[in-house]
């Protein structure tokens, strides 16, 4: 795909949130839609292309009354919205579509209308993972993790930090749902979940939504915001079983997007001023750092723990607080590409100062999907 | 009121030879033909090279901890937490998804890399679940 020949002009969060009793998921879509739809000064006829996860393409144009000539129901996880950008931005390009709408919304924490999952006994997750009491993402998306300690020499105490860094940009977020500091000794003393990860090492869960507005770089300029162009894109999916993944070492659906995105930006590691790492746990960023190519392994670890990842940092990441202290309500990608798209307007909370491009990257199940945007505020 | 039942696994055409082997008390892998390699979870073709010529075997059953967590909240039903879930990578190659048993479920006890060997727990009359336990020796 070409670069900047696509840029998002609209994005927006649900109106709240944290804990959100008084909407549907449905209706948190809509919500988002329609701040996104506000924030690019648009109707809602103009839309022609949609994509959205979980929800069905069919049920959320329909609540919102919109009549699409693309449409794209990737569902592969938190990252969905990461493909969809992908998707959409060569669906404009191949003129399929003008003006797309990306919704993400998830009733996590209130549980409305969101319907349960459920894997089937006959599937190859019942069958060969489920009888061994895999419970929900904690006791399943740390299973690498003691592995990946051990091959890189990684110490708990490195991997507590994750949770205290993202807790000092979470201070500065006033949306963010947990904004008192914390400490390393906090972290490694907070209740145990699923050896090695504690509480404070776990996403949290909230409700909420986010959605996105995208269109031609050329029609980009005529819009109320500064366009935030799609500068590089990659994607990939691996495995829904964690216990088969090729390697613990590493993520493969993450060396496939990440350097795909980067190479389509025609971007090295030095040009990144903002990068987000979709953090469900506490180890995602240092498989994401190793990853994307940042660094060796080895020193992802120290790297976080050392301070260059926080605030004044040289590697500003996860800037709005990130899945362990700004919000989580299941499916984050759509968050951390919202803030992704903040720091290139210039507008976040905790500003990245002249940042020119972000990096934001997701992953989908566990380790099963991984889709990379990299944004850029110059054309 | 029953007790909340473990999570039980439901054959397919493609894995029924995987159960019928943990029934009888075999650990079994599949082979490919042309290729050789040896993989898991089943399925009546390579998924390295395509070929559908593949061979069902009886595993050595000897594998080591590759990696784990140890469980505590929520625990599934049927789970008395704190229990690890383990990945044993198993001496022919495949990695699989499994408990410990016979070990005390402590970062102390499970070390990794250590050696096990497969043994079966009856869930019921049709389902045997392959288990690990630390080697003997």
């Amino acid at each position: 795909m070409r670069k900047n020949q696509v840029a998002v002009v609209g994005a927006a969060e649900t109106t709240e949130l944290g804990v959100i009793p008084g909407a549907s998921q449905l209706q948190l879509h809509a919500d988002a839609a329609l701040n996104a739809i506000a924030d690019a000064g648009l109707k809602l006829s103009d839309i022609d292309g949609f994509a959205t996860a979980v929800e069905t393409p069919q049920q959320v144009c329909h609540y919102l009354g919109i009549k699409p000539t693309w449409v794209d129901g990737t569902s592969v996880g938190g990252c969905s919205f990461m493909l969809h950008v992908r998707h959409a931005a060569a669906a404009i390009e191949a003129g399929l579509c003008k003006t797309v709408l990306i919704t993400h919304a998830e009733s996590g924490k209130s549980m409305i209308g969101k319907q349960p999952r459920f894997t089937a006994a006959d599937s190859l997750n019942g069958q060969f993972e489920a009888p061994y009491g895999v419970y929900g993402p904690p006791s399943m998306f740390p299973i690498p993790v003691l592995r990946f300690m051990k091959t890189y020499g990684i110490t708990h105490e490195q991997l507590a930090s994750v949770a205290v860094v993202q807790r000092e940009w979470a201070a500065k977020n006033p949306r963010a749902m947990m904004k008192d500091p914390i400490t390393v000794a906090d972290v490694l003393n907070s209740r145990m979940i699923a050896y090695p990860f504690r509480l404070l090492q776990c996403c949290l869960v909230t409700d909420g939504g986010g959605a996105l507005i995208l269109t031609s770089a050329d029609r980009a300029r005529d819009f109320p915001r500064k366009p935030v162009y799609i500068m590089g894109t990659g994607e990939s999916v691996e495995t829904p079983m964690v216990s088969q993944m090729e390697t613990f070492n590493s993520s493969r659906a993450f060396k496939t997007a990440g350097p795909l995105a980067f190479k389509e930006a025609g971007i090295t590691h030095g040009d990144v001023d903002h990068l987000m790492i979709y953090d469900a746990f506490a180890h995602l960023p240092l498989f994401g750092l190793g990853d994307l190519g940042f660094m060796p392994y080895e020193e992802t670890g120290r790297f976080i723990a050392e301070g260059n990842t926080r605030p004044g940092g040289k590697l500003p990441l996860n800037t709005n607080g990130g899945g362990l202290s700004y919000m989580h309500s299941g499916m984050y990608g759509m968050y951390a590409l919202q803030e992704s798209v903040r720091q290139m307007r210039g507008i976040a909370p905790a500003q990245v100062p002249n940042a020119k491009i972000s990096v934001c990257h997701g992953v989908g199940g566990m380790f099963a999907a991984s889709g990379t945007i990299v944004f850029t505020n110059e054309k | 009121m029953a007790e909340p039942q473990r999570a039980r696994p439901k054959p397919t055409p493609e894995t029924q030879h995987f159960w019928d082997g943990t029934k009888a008390g075999e650990l079994r892998l599949q082979r490919c033909d042309a290729c050789a390699h040896v993989y898991f979870p089943p399925r009546p073709f390579c998924p390295s090279c395509a070929s559908r010529k593949v061979s069902v075997f009886k595993a050595s059953g000897k594998g080591f901890l590759y990696s784990y967590v140890i469980n505590h909240r929520p625990a599934a039903p049927g789970f008395t937490p704190p229990y690890a879930i383990a990945v044993v990578e198993l001496d022919e190659g495949p990695r699989m998804m499994s408990n410990i048993i016979d070990c005390p479920q402590t970062p102390e006890a499970l070390e990794l890399d250590m050696k096990l060997e497969v043994a079966f727990q009856e869930l019921d009359d049709k389902i045997a679940l392959p288990v690990f336990r630390p080697a003997k020796g």
